[in-house]
């Protein structure tokens, strides 16, 4: 193909609005598998599972897909706080979160996908609210308002779960959950309490998220299996349990992939994902923003 | 954990094989001769179908029940060895038996090559690692015309192959004797040193390491192994069908079966995945003709949640002592 | 007598977190070392260095001449060193045998690996418990099967890492009577401990850590004598 400057700045851009999805996805990873230490594989599969109901809620009554998800994240909020209560309940006070946690939340996972495909069919669904025709133009530039809004969106999401981690006692909490579960018992606080609270905040992260992936494109039951490849190498390579550094590294990400794509052909985008987790596990598992253990 | 000590450890030195294999053979021709008698075709298939899990989870098993390590790309592995013997098919005009070796082949170094850059971390990474292969197989594998890319591929399959009574025969005693040489090897891995030194990693890996057991060696043997006899269930698969497109290479069906069934058996027991394969594969295979598909696997999701949750060493584990 | 152990320059960084800083030490053949100092002083740290937990860190390493650097702790430990955990970590679904029989299968003596393991239970009194579990045994008989597993593969250079936390003074001087018998076998032991009592009645000679640093090395009765000792380790107690 042909090096075309205008081509490779568009695929740059719209990357870059990708990964403001690609944040929002994996902030919520940041959460649970960064900060909790929970390999939840089915955060994916929640967003998919969201996007579906914003199409079902915000279809049958007409609401912006965006608004729709921020109004059903509480029921996020509640699946999460549920999961994991069932989860410390009878794989981490059993000490077998390694082989029998994993296959729950693989279980979990596939009950998802597989419950999506029974309700709604295995067929494409969307949800087009009225800007998502709509393109601003700067200069060479294309800006799609069906790419920037969901980005925009996900960064206030974010932003406002910076401030929650940041600034209020629970989220201070959460990050002590993070580095020392103990030393919180010394303050009288319960680590299990705070954990199922960090993990209902990630869950409806994962609701946030599939309101803006139906917005950037049509989902399907399956849509979540490429996303696990994508959240995950995004979460490792910025650093875990840093959230500036997974948005840092979604962006990243975004960008290289969608140059690829717009260059070899979208079909290539699962193996841009791929190629990275291993690259970043194989030679910087410390995450790209991360210090050396 | 579980119920793999044996007994009498003492007698850890001295393992009698042959009883086993005696066994073993008269198993499988007992099992042949009682589906001859029937004399249907259909029963050679369904056989077929319980007997390619019996191999894909007693290989999940050699990785996840002794190690501790799981393995989510099961259908990815399976698929490529259903794809090396469709390549090799193809290119060299190399027929079933050659295709399934060439399979264990390069299924087995898929396996090493990514426990090589995964598993010097913690194991979850190494299965995360092993949830977007499935993915990225698939990718290449839809972008590869040669074998056939998303339209699949067919295999022309003869009638008869003398000196067997039908194709179906044929067929289903390949995979009767790939099972019985599998569930061999994950019984001679769990009694030899190999299986001892995974037992240990997954008790405890720092103090395995530390005690001199060579982990990362270990490991690695390991993970070929599962990855080839992952790719040794999938060779025959094109051969089985007549046709194989990625949908049915990679299906999902595959990935949560080959954990769900040595977990519902018992994990880290060679006999654990046999159990398992045969009670849900033949659920599915007797469930297939009256609910959908979809349904089927949804049913096999929920009993895998069910019993990592009230059942974490699986039907075994309600006999064994621990 | 010939020198089992030498670091030279021993040290660890986290980040910009100096845990380690410098440590030299040489340890002659059949010594009993102690090796104490307040929780967070680069104790673990300059045992992890040593043990090849930690893949990287400064200075050089040598075990009986043969540099260990770069060497990962399975390979270390096939080379004559061996160590127990804070916290006993037994192979919980393998029996008591078992669990001493996993370092012979993988070492040259694989072939004698159930009378070896016997041997070694023995020696710390375990016999009859050999088809037990684990988690059958009681807290100081767990830090007993620790030491059978460690002293396996005949090591020459032993390190219990805090080997009697939580023990009762009985406990605790049968542990010290177990380690005495072993270097009176002509194995190397360094004893990391907070229990002073053990500390007194097993080590020939004591080296102190404060910061990261060593502070102090020689006879028990001098070091302990030492003032900047007694204000950095002794006087917080």
């Amino acid at each position: 193909m042909e090096f075309d400057l205008s081509l490779l700045l568009n695929g740059i851009v719209s990357g870059l609005l990708l990964g403001g999805l690609y944040a929002v996805a994996a902030s919520g990873l940041a959460v649970s598998f960064g900060m909790l230490d929970i390999v939840n594989i089915a955060h994916p599969a929640l967003m998919v599972a969201a996007a579906f109901l914003v199409v079902a809620v915000g279809g049958a009554i007409g609401l912006d897909p965006l608004l729709c998800a921020v109004l059903l994240s509480p029921v996020f909020y509640l699946i999460g706080v549920g999961i994991y209560t069932f989860y410390n309940r009878f794989f981490e006070r059993r000490g077998d979160e390694a082989l029998q946690g994993l296959a729950f939340f693989f279980g979990v996972m596939f009950i998802i996908e597989v419950g999506l495909v029974m309700a709604f069919g295995p067929e494409q669904r969307f949800l087009d609210p009225s800007y998502a025709f709509t393109t601003w133009r700067i200069g060479e530039i294309d800006l799609p308002l069906r790419m920037l809004v969901p980005a925009l969106f996900g960064l206030l999401a974010i932003g406002l779960l910076y401030l929650f981690l940041h600034r209020s006692f629970i989220g201070l909490a959460i990050a002590a959950v993070a580095q020392d579960a103990e030393a919180l018992r010394l303050l009288a606080i319960d680590p299990v309490k705070i954990k199922r609270l960090a993990f209902g905040v990630s869950a409806m992260l994962a609701c946030i998220a599939g309101g803006a992936l139906i917005v950037v494109q049509p989902v399907e039951p399956s849509s979540g299996q490429i996303f696990i490849g994508r959240v995950f190498a995004i979460c490792i390579m910025g650093g875990m349990a840093s959230l500036s550094g997974a948005i840092a590294a979604a962006f990243l990400f975004g960008v290289v992939e969608n140059v690829t794509a717009t260059f070899f052909g979208p079909s290539w985008a699962p193996a841009v994902a791929f190629g990275w987790l291993l690259l970043v596990l194989a030679f910087r598992p410390q995450g790209l923003f991360g210090r050396a253990a | 954990m579980s119920a793999t000590t044996l007994t009498d450890p003492r007698g850890a030195d001295r393992i009698r094989h042959l009883p086993f294999w005696l066994g073993a053979v008269g198993v499988a021709l007992a099992v042949f001769l009682a589906l001859r008698l029937i004399g249907n075709e259909y029963g050679y298939y369904a056989g077929y179908f319980v007997l390619q899990y019996v191999v894909l989870a007693s290989a999940w098993n050699i990785l996840g029940g002794y190690a501790g390590y799981v393995n989510f790309g099961a259908a990815g592995f399976l698929a490529a060895g259903a794809y090396t013997a469709i390549f090799v098919r193809k290119a060299f005009g190399f027929d079933l038996i050659p295709g399934i070796l060439c399979a264990a082949v390069v299924t087995g170094l898929l396996g090493l090559g990514t426990g090589y850059l995964t598993l010097r971390l913690r194991g979850v990474y190494f299965s995360i690692a092993t949830l977007c292969l499935a993915v990225v197989l698939q990718t290449l594998v839809v972008n590869w015309d040669y074998v056939g890319g998303s339209r699949g591929a067919y295999v022309i399959r003869p009638m008869t192959i003398p000196p067997f009574a039908s194709y179906g025969e044929y067929i289903f005693l390949v995979m009767l004797a790939l099972a019985v040489i599998t569930v061999g090897i994950a019984r001679t891995v769990e009694v030899s040193r190999l299986g001892r030194g995974l037992q240990a990693i997954r008790d405890n890996e720092r103090a395995a390491e530390a005690v001199g057991v060579p982990t990362l060696r270990l490991k690695l043997m390991a993970t070929a192994l599962c990855g080839a006899l992952m790719g040794v269930a999938g060779a025959p698969l094109p051969y089985y069908s007549g046709y194989l497109n990625p949908d049915a290479a990679f299906s999902l069906a595959f990935a949560v079966n080959a954990i769900a069934m040595p977990l519902i058996g018992g994990a880290g027991t060679w006999a654990g995945p046999v159990i398992g394969a045969v009670l849900l594969a033949s659920l599915q295979q007797a469930a297939t003709v009256t609910i959908s598909s979809a349904l089927n696997l949804w049913i096999v999701g929920w009993i895998l949640v069910i019993f990592v949750t009230i059942a974490p060493r699986g039907i075994l584990g309600w006999f064994g002592k621990r | 007598m010939s020198i089992l152990l030498k670091a030279e320059r021993v040290g660890k960084r986290f980040g910009g977190f100096v845990a380690l800083q410098e440590v030299d030490l040489e340890l002659r053949t059949g010594e009993r070392l102690g090796l104490i100092g307040p929780n967070g002083s680069g104790k673990s740290t300059f045992v992890n260095c040593i043990s090849g937990d930690f893949a990287q860190h400064d200075g050089q390493v040598t075990l009986a001449g043969q540099p260990l650097n770069g060497l990962k702790p399975n390979e270390r430990a096939r080379r004559g060193l061996a160590r127990t955990f804070q916290l006993p970590q037994p192979f919980n679904s393998l029996s008591v045998l078992e669990n001493v029989r996993i370092p012979l299968l993988f070492s040259g003596a694989a072939a004698e690996a159930t009378p070896r393991a016997m041997e070694c239970l023995d020696q710390v009194e375990l016999g009859p418990k050999a088809l037990k579990l684990p988690r059958e045994l009681t807290q100081v008989e767990q830090r007993r099967l620790e030491l059978a597993r460690a002293i396996a593969l005949r090591p020459q250079l032993l390190i219990a890492d805090e080997a009697m936390a939580g023990l009762s003074n009985a406990e605790v001087d049968e542990i010290v009577a177990l380690l005495l018998r072993l270097n009176g076998q002509g194995v190397t032991i360094i004893m990391i401990e907070h229990i002073m009592r053990a500390v007194t009645a097993f080590a020939e000679r004591l080296i102190v850590f404060v910061a990261g640093r060593k502070i102090a090395d020689g006879v028990p009765r001098e070091v302990l004598a030492l003032r900047e000792v007694e204000d950095a380790y002794l006087g917080k107690q």
